[in-house]
């Protein structure tokens, strides 16, 4: 049963559910930042158009700062602006920021806690056709091992813009994945949102299993949950959108509610959302657990479907671990 | 409070004997970039910086930004002479929750600005922070000190350019021409010269020094002030180690602390000017 509490969208899983891009839920977010503080500037790395931050651009033309195609550059300007005392979005993508810049952004960044938000756009798979090189798969553990360092990682274009407005507004370094293409808007104005909060998707009297998800997969999640559900097994659907701060006492409570934990995420498993619950879980409650992500390899070009079939991530895939984390939990 | 030249050269004098005590003292340290920079440090602390050592946090402070962090030693010397924090506190250079971390770190003495010593951010922080301030109209100056090393990285070239790009005339770099980096000479690892040209392709103003003449180098930073039209860069020719004879011009000093027969040696060797003048007492 989906969780009326959150006001998800009442053509959750109809044909014609809105589809829309994060990146402008960001942009669009940002927008509305901007107007509401002053400090708010943005920066980019020659990807003004595809991180949507054009938006803002147009609007603030005084705000907004260009660095070529400099990403070392980008993170170490926006520190020195935070050092002054703005709140500088610094964009790129995933691949390049934190990828190319890391050290830059645990230094000059993390270390002194400086309200910077690093947004890394085209992350994940779903960038198709532009191949391995382009394919962030690796953002989230590089961002999440930095102390002081909050990691988000929205499920829908409203997600983010709540996001977006709701980091602008701590004082606190941020760093927050967006995927290129667009996907189904299944959440409302009105549902919920909280760094470091999970948001639970499905309710059940007698839930067997737990498939907690982010970003992409979250929908995917729930397409797997409805499948599930008609085979006469119930789970509960978590959106993790908070990697860190990671709503723990959610994550035990559930473990031990059903016994039977999946994670999916468009991410390496090695250091992504799925270790990040199992280091939650193996010191608080050990379950059998299943890990969905990309397996320790490297991506390559197709359609984000294509991809998602070859590397595990559909719903089928869930399927199958559901079963298989519920088998290991009665054998 | 206005010092004669030669009180700051006495001030320099006695900073680089700090120095040698502080890593003596630590048993770590870059010996040879602390001591070349000794007297840029003191022009700026006592001759250009609109700074209040009692105030450190003052809004409309000039700020002096330390992009090659590791040779910090000379600065929290100079920040000492001129009231920032009890002498004392030299001799606990990089100990365990004090202020004098072994690479400048903003959480135990925000005075310092920035955390840094990973090369090559430096300049692109000083030119965020002085981005900041033009946008908010404020007219305080960014200074930002960085080594010829340094220019091996990427991400300094990448700041050139936006710093270029900007105009940032709020904004002035002193670099540290010392010739040596860890390995080698500079020109061996890799060779930075023509290096005024480069800047001057950058768009960049470009004053060279005499970086252990303190009235130049006071004289120099007025100059840059002036200078409305781009960012400056005063290359600082300074020696390696200056003040003790054994320790100038070699790259074995750069990133090496003194034992204790070295320190005393380097001890005797500023205070007699290299042998130019008599100890008390000889």
């Amino acid at each position: 049963m989906i969780n009326q509490k959150l006001n998800l969208s009442d053509k959750l899983f109809k044909k014609d559910i809105e589809l829309k891009l994060m990146r402008d839920g960001f942009g669009y977010g940002l927008l509305e930042a901007g107007e509401k503080d002053e400090r708010i500037v943005v920066l980019t790395a020659d990807l003004k158009e595809s991180t949507k931050v054009n938006y803002f651009a147009d609007r603030f033309p005084e705000r907004f700062i260009e660095v070529g195609v400099a990403e070392q550059n980008l993170v170490t300007i926006a520190s020195g602006l935070a050092n002054y005392g703005k709140i500088p979005f610094a964009t790129s993508y995933a691949v390049f920021s934190p990828g190319r810049n890391w050290e830059q952004i645990r230094t000059t960044i993390g270390i002194d806690g400086y309200p910077v938000k690093i947004i890394g756009a085209q992350s994940g798979l779903n960038i198709g056709h532009y191949g391995v090189t382009h394919q962030s798969l690796e953002d989230i553990a590089l961002a999440r091992v930095i102390p002081n360092m909050n990691v988000v990682v929205p499920s829908d274009y409203l997600e983010a813009k709540k996001a977006t407005m709701e980091m602008a507004k701590i004082d606190e370094p941020f760093y927050m994945r967006l995927p290129r293409i667009e996907n189904p808007v299944y959440t409302t104005e009105k549902t919920q949102f909280k760094f470091g909060k999970a948001n639970i998707l499905t309710e059940s009297k007698k839930p067997e299993a737990v498939i907690v998800a982010c970003g992409l997969m979250v929908y995917e999640a729930l397409l797997a949950y409805k499948e599930l559900e008609k085979n006469g097994i119930e789970t509960i659907v978590i959106n993790i959108h908070s990697i860190k701060p990671l709503d723990e006492e959610i994550i035990i409570r559930y473990a031990k509610l059903t016994g039977a934990v999946v994670t999916i995420e468009e991410h390496q498993v090695n250091g992504g959302m799925g270790s990040a619950v199992s280091e939650v879980l193996s010191k608080n409650y050990p379950v059998p657990m299943e890990i969905l992500g990309v397996q320790d390899r490297f991506g390559q070009s197709g359609k984000p479907i294509e991809l998602f079939a070859e590397y595990g991530l559909t719903k089928e895939d869930i399927m199958k671990a559901v079963k298989k984390a519920i088998a290991r939990k009665n054998s | 409070m206005k010092h004669t030249t030669e009180e700051l050269e006495d001030i320099s004098k006695e900073v680089r004997k700090d120095v040698i005590k502080m890593l003596l003292g630590a048993g770590y340290g870059h010996s040879a970039g602390s001591l070349g920079m000794v007297d840029v440090f003191v022009a700026l602390y006592y001759g250009v910086l609109l700074h209040d050592p009692k105030n450190p946090e003052w809004e409309d402070r000039d700020r002096l930004i330390l992009s090659n962090g590791h040779i910090c030693p000379a600065r929290y010397a100079v920040m000492a002479h001129s009231g920032y924090f009890d002498h004392k506190e030299l001799m606990h250079l990089g100990e365990m929750g004090g202020i004098l971390q072994g690479h400048p770190d903003k959480r135990y003495l925000p005075a310092v600005e920035t955390t840094s010593g990973p090369l090559g951010s430096g300049l692109s922080q000083a030119s965020g922070i002085a981005h900041a301030a033009r946008m908010d109209k404020k007219r305080f100056r960014v200074f930002v000190i960085t080594s010829d090393g340094e220019h091996n990285e990427g991400n300094h070239w990448e700041a050139v350019m936006f710093a270029g790009k900007n105009n940032l005339s709020n904004l002035t770099m002193i670099v540290d021409r010392n010739n040596i980096q860890i390995d080698d000479f500079t020109e061996n690892i890799m060779p930075l010269e023509p290096l005024a040209e480069k800047y001057k392709a950058f768009g960049w103003s470009v004053l060279e020094i005499d970086g252990h003449n303190i009235e130049e180098i006071i004289n120099a930073c007025n100059k840059a002030r002036a200078i409305y039209e781009n960012p400056t860069v005063i290359i600082a020719h300074t020696i390696p180690g200056k003040g003790v004879d054994f320790m100038e011009n070699n790259p074995n000093w750069h990133a090496k602390a003194p034992n204790d027969e070295q320190a005393k040696l380097a001890l005797k060797e500023i205070r007699t000017m290299q042998g130019r003048v008599k100890e008390y007492g000889e």
